[in-house]
């Protein structure tokens, strides 16, 4: 490595930044991937990394990504809880790959929330 | 910048490495590797996360989710559970000694909930093997402005305002330290780092150099400056292997990165920093005689004056300060003198690290504000005496050799070697947690002697 100057030590920190949000908490939303066995039959896996690739092209770094267990609905399959810093959770279902890429333009980067897929508003903190 | 969705913090302390950490992050990297969530979930070494006992450990970000005790064949579980299906898994959790009730996140568990970060605000947080990481928590920022904002005056004026008394043992204001070096017209000067650590029992010294060694560095450059040191030395143990692989991982990164060496950050100034191993005799951790053991002599301590700010290491100005003093120097200067007032008390700011050993429910390596009542700390963060025993006394100070209750009421003294005055309580049958006690009362059934043991506190 070459020697350091201050920006470099300003964009090492820019670079790290999303790694330190979801080591640090801090984040501004999140989006939970139910990924019971009924989600993961229904293609939560797909989910999870449609979502990720979506942060990967937005360069977002304040958004993070959990799973959770089944949250009860296993018809419903797969769905996803986004919260977004002080906004109550919202629950979408029956998602596709193109579904959860909507919904994180629309609402995680947006803060619309896209009524076709969602189910409701307020549910069960996770941990 | 690849992302990740969960980062896994494997602790990778020597006490965690002791009960088979690096079996664990195996057995995890394995695990990962066969569910393919190699692309989702980073595995990260950290230095010890303080609650040694219950190691190894490892905390699951984002939430924090913390699993202790682990053994390599409880990871095919966790992942499934946890990072495939994210049901965190109970069994592995830490319990509330009384109900029993698992608390899922660290930060719930009052041994950490109560604890105030400064000095070892990096730890778990960061692979201290990587300094990006360290960079990415504000790293050599300090370093930065001492050698390009600030005079040499101004950073010891902001030292000493802001309290900080050193963490060796002696409670010298560092600041003050400082000064007297800084105004010694010297071709060369030496800032020297106290890792020899010699109390028995304490660790405090070593976590900190094996969980965020770039901060010491960060530390020693800001009062080399601050000084006009010419050279560094960290005198460290032998012992303390991990501890002396990882500073000097950091040191070569640091050179390598032009943080260390000629002309750092382009500010004219130059350090170089070199380790020195002590052979682990307790004298050595004096700073004269730390002196004279680095000059290759037999460590000796000698009478001051003249002080080492004057006549140190090699007869040259030097300043010896301890490791977890470096490691506050940095955000005191980064975030200013009142900021680091805002804890402790009048006389003594700022946070303190100790160490939890012997008959308590929790042990490990916390660190509390200055002033913090000793209850706090044994009952809420220690969780108590072990095995439903009672509190006996406490043992005050070194040279002052009194016993203390319950309430701060003195229940004897004493002096060279004897127990002077007893209160009849500390004679009853059950056992004490003071083990000076258990020690006193054990000689006295053999007819023997009690003698004080040399340096309960430091
Ligand atoms: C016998 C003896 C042993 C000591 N051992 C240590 C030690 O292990 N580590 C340490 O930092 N200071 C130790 N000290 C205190 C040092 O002499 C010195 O005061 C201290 O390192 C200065 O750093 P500080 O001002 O940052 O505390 C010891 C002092 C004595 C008298
Ligand atoms: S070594 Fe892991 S907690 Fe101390």
């Amino acid at each position: 490595m070459a020697k350091l100057t201050i920006s470099d030590l300003k964009q090492i920190k820019e670079k790290h930044k999303s790694t330190f949000t979801l080591r640090e908490g801090g984040y501004r939303a999140k989006v939970t991937v139910h990924m019971g066995t009924c989600g993961i039959a229904a293609g939560a896996r797909n989910i999870v990394n449609a979502l990720m690739d979506e942060i990967g092209k937005s360069g977002a770094d304040d958004i993070i990504v959990t799973t959770s267990g089944c949250a009860g609905l296993c018809s419903k399959e797969p769905m996803v809880t986004v919260e977004i810093l002080n906004n109550p959770p919202v629950k979408y279902k029956e998602l596709t790959e193109d579904g959860i890429r909507e919904i994180f333009r629309e609402h995680v980067l947006g803060g619309k929330i896209v009524d076709k897929f969602a189910l409701v508003i307020g549910s069960e903190t996770t941990y | 910048m690849q992302k990740f969705r969960a980062n896994l913090m494997v602790c990778a302390g020597t006490g965690c490495v002791a009960c088979n950490a690096l079996k664990v992050k195996k057995s995890l990297s394995d695990e990962i590797g066969k569910r393919r969530l190699q692309d989702e979930v980073q595995i990260v070494l950290t230095g010890c996360n303080g609650f040694c006992a219950n190691g190894p450990i490892m905390s699951v970000q984002p939430d924090g989710i913390f699993y202790q005790k682990l053994k390599p064949e409880d990871i095919p579980i966790i992942v499934e559970e946890h990072l495939l299906k994210g049901r965190p898994v109970e069994k592995f959790m830490f319990r509330e000694p009384e109900s029993k009730t698992a608390v899922p996140k660290m930060n719930d568990i009052p041994f950490f909930k109560l604890q105030v970060l400064r000095a070892l605000r990096n730890k778990g947080m960061i692979d201290p093997e990587n300094i990006e990481d360290y960079i990415s928590r504000d790293g050599y920022q300090a370093a930065a402005k001492a050698l390009l904002e600030l005079t040499p005056e101004e950073t010891i004026k902001i030292v000493k305002d802001s309290g900080i008394r050193g963490r060796g043992g002696a409670g010298f204001p560092t600041g003050l330290k400082w000064e007297f070096c800084s105004k010694v017209i010297s071709s060369s000067k030496y800032i020297l780092c106290n890792g020899d650590e010699g109390d028995p029992g304490a660790f405090m010294d070593r976590s900190i150099m094996e969980a965020d060694p770039h901060v010491v560095l960060e530390g020693m450059i800001i009062a080399g400056k601050a000084i006009g040191a010419t050279k560094g030395y960290i005198y460290v143990r032998a012992e303390y292997p991990l501890a002396v692989k990882r500073l000097q991982l950091a040191i070569d990164q640091a050179k390598e990165t032009g943080l260390l060496g000629e002309n750092i950050l382009d500010s004219g100034f130059s350090l170089d920093i070199e380790i020195y191993l002590g052979a682990g005799a307790f004298v050595c951790g004096e700073e004269t005689a730390l002196m004279r053991s680095l000059e290759g002599k037999r460590g000796m301590p000698r009478p001051r004056p003249p002080f080492p700010a004057v006549k140190g290491l090699w007869d040259k100005p030097t300043v010896l300060n301890n490791v977890e003093t470096f490691a506050n120097i940095p955000q005191i200067i980064l975030n200013g003198a009142e900021w680091f007032r805002q804890l402790g008390t009048e006389k003594s700011t700022g946070t303190k690290v100790f160490v939890l050993t012997g008959a308590m429910n929790n042990i490990g390596l916390i660190e509390v504000p200055m002033g913090i009542p000793l209850k706090t700390i044994m009952y809420d963060i220690g969780g108590g005496i072990s095995k439903g025993r009672k509190f006996k006394a406490v043992q005050g100070r070194h040279g002052r050799h009194k016993l203390y209750g319950e309430r701060g009421e003195i229940l004897s003294r004493v002096h060279r070697g004897r127990i002077l005055r007893q209160m009849p309580s500390l004679q009853s049958g059950d056992a004490g947690d003071v083990r000076q006690i258990d020690r006193y009362n054990r000689g006295k059934r053999k007819g023997k002697r009690h003698r004080a043991s040399p340096r309960p506190f430091a």
